[in-house]
């Protein structure tokens, strides 16, 4: 194996926090022109080693070496200096400003003594970047209008624009449609060729397995291991991330399907879904899938009484409802995990108990008191279901790792005693333990006969765990496939509006 | 991939050192208290006469209660820069009632009404057409007072029957007024309707998190409505007090004493943002705030300068733990 030296690397380096240790004594090397993938599971320490190497967080130990020398990073400005740039999984860009002055927010280019902003030269310069990694993009046009994936493309022309030499990609996909996920490959592809060193952080293997040259695996802040793709397995690098063998990927049982449970009739709204029929049945799991803005999120918000301008009938145990809210929707039995966790599914400064006894206070407290002791029973009972890691019940839910806040809006949900329970992208941005945790409880809740519908982006999920899926396009539902009809190539073709028969 | 690993149990809360509950914002506060009363006593001897004390609470008990709701209101992710426009309209609706000859019990009625109807319309524009909160009430805030205006003129009312005076003037026990017991009271019911009820764990809720509070079930839009008819209707109540003590309506009654009230409201601990804060936090505000111009009173010192010494105090008492903190936070990082 040969290789050139690296241009990055972290010797015993060491991070703690009051009470946990981050980072302990880890390394990690890094190459020009290469892209190590860094996996782990979360809490592993991915983070914070990125904020390390950026320099919002100081280490307590250990060395730092850019092109052989020792360095210190005190703070961001010096690791822009330094040539190391990161971009995180939610880009930090400015809506309300122009393409060109996201990418110099903070490092104008400026002209004459009095220090004038050159504008000119900005939007050139920003043309030649965008140019250079293919991006079809208004240097003058306002963020605010862009999709995820422009906005990831200008997150990537500023990091260029300061000729980092080390790039680090924290989870860039987590938010992206399959098209823009390939165009980002090919950003990838480009910065490796421009020589720079890429620190590759992603949950999903099959990207580790296109993108990555190298990979390092951390397992609770500690380094577990590093080589090469080519020498490594899927298993391998999740053995090494969890330190135990994987058995089986998808724990799905076969489960009795009982009586009709939820079932929908025209459902329409007046731009983004149209002519929604469908039924789920106890003890099946109904998966959604399509791309990113085919609907289906849509639908399950309108369903959750979010959209007001909906029409069409719902049936549940037989019996017609109206759900305005989600309140109507809570006592009619139909909850809701919502995608976007941070935002709509915890409350971050409220402790654990608090966010599990929120949907039902009043059934929980006579009187509109609070009786806390019957709380924390409720967070006590569906946290351990649902193996909660905290050091207790009142902990910020805003100090949990997203596995785990992901299980505390479940158990949320679950503790109000459900009939239907809608998943939306349940295992987004979480590691591949807490993964494998949700999809566990799936098959457990089915068990008990409640029904489940999942919307997924992730394919490999929706082939392991529907009963059914239904598949979106642009709004309709264009092909509907059985457990045992559905392949990758049918339901992913009938998903881009391919006409596969 | 089951999960092998085995939780051992969970404590429903860590114990905290007692140092925790030292450094809290309310304790804090009310060292400061204590301090301003020390200093008070020491400063003139008039201070600790029970009956000049008495009289001091007079000077704030009326804003005081309405910075109860507005506490909530706040911590609610709200905020309503009217109420000393609805104190000026309550009045000048309770003086046309008085005029056509109606009993003090008529006039808490018709002031706690408009007080609610004011709320109401507040609570209505900012939930029905999502517009923020400051601008639709920097916009009642003039509306309000130009109604009072236009009923009233450059006139005042001052024809109160009797009886209606014990409102603002009277005692209950001894030392202790009307005013200031209703305040008490109504600290209380507050007390535990913020830290103890659904209600108040929805309002932090609903602080820290809109979004994730509508899709918990909580009628978001309703809860915020009831939280401006509460600060509507206890502005109608704190207008009771006051025309009752002033014994007559002018339509510049009570006039700038909106931000009098979220000071209070911001000295208790309550994040401006929304999210966090106490009841007890603003209770010892309102007590600091009354101790210092109460003193500042005795002491002769002028009203404007006692703005200016108010303004300096809110200011530095709120910036004096985030320095400090950042200071220790500073000097552990060069360790």
């Amino acid at each position: 194996m040969t290789q050139s030296t690296a241009v990055f690397a972290l010797r015993n380096v060491t991070k703690t926090f009051p009470g946990v240790t981050a980072l302990d004594r880890v390394k990690l090397d890094l190459y020009p022109g290469q892209v190590t993938a860094l996996v782990g599971e979360n809490g592993a320490g991915k983070s914070t080693l990125v904020k390390t190497m950026t320099g919002i967080y100081q280490p307590d130990g250990g060395e730092t070496q850019v092109a052989g020398e020792v360095v210190r990073i005190d703070d961001p400005e010096a690791a822009r200096q330094l040539g190391i740039t990161a971009i995180h999984q939610e880009t930090v860009l400015f809506d309300e400003l122009t393409v060109t002055e996201n990418i110099f927010a903070g490092n104008y280019l400026t002209r004459g003594r009095l220090g004038r902003l050159d504008w000119p030269a900005m939007h050139e310069r920003t043309r030649g970047i965008l140019a250079d990694i293919d991006a079809p993009l208004d240097p003058k046009a306002r963020l605010r209008g862009l999709s995820i994936g422009q906005k990831h493309m200008v997150a990537i022309a500023r990091a260029l624009s300061v000729d980092a030499r080390v790039v680090v990609l924290d989870e860039p996909t987590a938010a992206l449609s399959h098209h823009e996920i390939k165009e980002l490959c090919g950003i990838v592809e480009r910065l490796k060729k421009a020589g720079k060193a890429i620190l590759f952080i992603t949950h999903k293997f099959d990207e580790i397995f296109t993108i990555a040259d190298r990979y390092v695996v951390y397992r609770d802040g500690t380094f577990a291991g590093e080589g090469m793709i080519s020498d490594v397995t899927e298993a391998e690098l999740v053995e090494m991330m969890v330190a135990r063998s994987v058995s089986e990927t998808f724990p799905k049982q076969t489960v009795a399907i009982g009586e009709p449970m939820m079932t929908v009739e025209n459902l329409n709204h007046p731009t983004e879904f149209a002519d929604i029929n469908f039924e789920v049945r106890a003890g099946e799991i109904l998966c959604f899938y399509g791309l990113v803005g085919s609907g289906r999120t849509e639908i399950m918000q309108a369903l959750f009484g979010l959209s007001k301008a909906v029409t069409g009938n719902v049936h549940i145990n037989g019996e017609p409802v109206t759900i305005r809210s989600p309140a109507d929707a809570i006592k009619a039995g139909l909850v809701y995990v919502p995608e976007e966790r941070q935002q709509q599914g915890v409350i971050l400064d409220l402790p654990i108990f608090q966010n599990i006894s929120l949907p039902q206070l009043g059934r929980l407290n006579r009187w509109g008191l609070l009786n806390e002791a019957r709380e924390y029973d409720v967070a006590r009972t569906y946290g351990e279901r649902l193996n909660v890691k905290t050091s207790s019940w009142d902990q910020k839910v805003g100090n949990l790792s997203g596995g785990n806040q992901q299980k505390v809006v479940i158990g949320k949900w679950l503790a109000t005693r459900p009939k239907i329970i809608v998943l939306d992208e349940p295992t987004k941005g979480i590691d591949i333990g807490a993964k494998a945790a949700v999809h566990h409880f799936m098959s457990e809740l089915v068990n008990d006969g409640l029904a489940v519908i999942m919307v997924s982006s992730e394919l490999p999920e929706v082939l392991g765990m529907a009963d059914r899926i239904i598949v979106m396009h642009e709004g309709l539902m264009v092909r509907e496939f059985t457990r045992a009809t559905a392949t990758p190539e049918a339901v992913v073709g009938a998903a881009t509006g391919g006409m596969a028969a | 991939m089951a999960n092998t690993m085995t939780q051992t149990a969970v404590p429903n809360r860590l114990s905290n050192h007692w140092l925790h509950h030292l450094l809290r914002w309310e304790t804090f506060l009310l060292l400061v208290t204590v301090l301003v009363f020390l200093f008070n006593s020491l400063a003139t001897p008039y201070f600790l006469d029970p009956w000049n004390l008495s009289d001091a609470t007079f000077n704030f008990t009326e804003k005081a209660i309405i910075a109860l709701p507005m506490a909530m209101l706040i911590i609610c992710r709200e905020i309503d820069l009217s109420v000393a426009s609805i104190i000026a309209l309550s009045s000048v609706s309770m003086g046309l009632a008085a005029e056509a000859g109606m009993g003090p019990g008529g006039l808490v009625f018709v002031a706690v009404s408009v007080g609610i109807v004011c709320g109401l319309f507040n609570g209505l524009v900012v939930t029905h057409f999502g517009i923020p909160s400051i601008v639709v009430t920097i916009g009642t805030m003039s509306l309000y007072r130009g109604i009072a205006y236009v009923i009233l003129g450059d006139g005042a009312f001052t024809n109160y029957p009797s009886g209606f005076e014990f409102f603002g003037q009277g005692y209950v026990y001894w030392v202790f007024s009307f005013e200031f017991t209703l305040f008490m009271g109504m600290a209380l019911i507050f007390y535990g309707l913020l830290h103890h009820t659904n209600f108040g764990r929805r309002t932090y809720a609903i602080g820290n998190n809109p979004t994730a509070a509508l899709y918990s079930g909580i009628k978001v839009n309703k809860h915020k409505l009831i939280l401006f008819v509460m600060v509507g209707a206890i502005s109608g109540l704190a207008s009771v007090l006051l025309t009752s003590r002033l014994g007559s309506t002018r339509p510049s009654i009570a006039f700038g004493w909106e931000l009098s009230v979220i000071t209070m409201v911001v000295l208790g601990g309550v994040s401006i943002l929304g999210g966090s804060g106490s009841m007890v936090g603003v209770v010892i505000a309102v007590f600091l705030m009354g101790l210092v111009t109460f003193g500042l009173g005795l002491l002769n010192v002028p009203g404007i300068v006692m703005t200016i010494i108010i303004g300096a105090m809110l200011i530095s008492v709120i910036s004096i733990p985030l320095v400090a903190g950042r200071l220790r936070a500073a000097r552990e990082q060069r360790k």
